[in-house]
């Protein structure tokens, strides 16, 4: 599968701002199916954890109401260029994806 | 001969996405829990008591909520958080009118900045609010965004 992550991250000074993409649908459980009229089971990712040099530095719980495709971006500081950052998530079926980035 | 051993390496990799498909690897027990009681609250006290333990909050300037005045689609509001309060620990963005408020929470180190951007579901016209907790007391601002199609049906 291909990677469901799309992150950047990239220093100004000693702060790293980390901008991510998640692919993901996203679903509420409350939306009905056009042709069945049967519920679409709820999808939706439920952590999503940043860490750098193995320290957590966001740890997200987010709920169905994150929008499809979900994007988040943060800042911290005390990285530097070269240094990786980590993302990965966790949905609500137990799947999960991480991916890393090296900050510019 | 080539093909042969092709085809083996497709099947090695499959087993391992059976494997984590099927909870063999277990990534759940990695993360620490999932508030549940707080996202399935309906009320916003609800799930700020079951996120940070207590619904006490005031009213803060020091928080800045961006999001667009009018959201033209409710099922992607762009929402920035940021705030110049220090001791940052937790960042929680709710949709006042939403069936289930709670929509996001960020939890952030000390080196963490204040400063977080999301895309939520919004659906009709309601308040965004911001929750900021700094010094183990939360803050909370709230910005107006009038939705013209709403985010939550389909």
């Amino acid at each position: 599968m291909a990677n469901s992550i799309r992150i950047r991250a990239k220093a100004s000074g000693s702060d790293v701002t980390v901008k991510a993409l998640i692919t993901h649908p996203m679903e509420t459980g409350l939306r009905k199916d056009k042709k069945t009229g049967n519920k679409i089971p709820a999808h939706y990712i439920q952590e999503v954890k940043c860490e750098h040099k193995g320290k957590t530095v966001v740890n997200a719980q987010w709920g169905p109401a994150v929008s499809k495709n979900p994007y988040l971006s943060f800042a911290f500081s005390g990285a530097k260029a070269g240094d990786t950052v980590k993302l990965s998530w966790v949905d609500n079926k137990g799947k999960s994806d991480s991916a890393e980035a090296k900050v510019k | 001969m080539k093909r042969r051993s092709f085809l083996k390496g497709t099947l090695a990799g499959s087993a391992v996405t059976v494997a984590v498909g099927a909870g063999l690897l277990n990534p759940r027990s990695v993360l620490a829990a999932w508030p549940e009681s707080a996202f399935s609250a309906k009320s916003i006290p609800d799930a700020m008591s079951g996120l940070f333990g207590t619904a006490d909050n005031k009213t803060s300037g020091a928080i800045k909520i961006k999001a667009p005045d009018i959201a033209e689609n409710g099922a992607v509001v762009p929402v920035t958080v940021s705030t110049s309060m220090s001791g940052v620990s937790a960042i929680a963005i709710i949709a006042e009118k939403n069936g289930q408020p709670l929509a996001a929470n960020f939890e952030l180190a000390s080196n963490a900045k204040g400063t977080v951007s999301t895309r939520i579901k919004m659906g009709k016209t309601m308040d965004v609010i911001a929750v900021v907790k700094s010094g183990g007391k939360l803050h909370t601002t709230r910005k107006n965004v009038k939705v013209t199609i709403g985010g939550c049906g389909g």
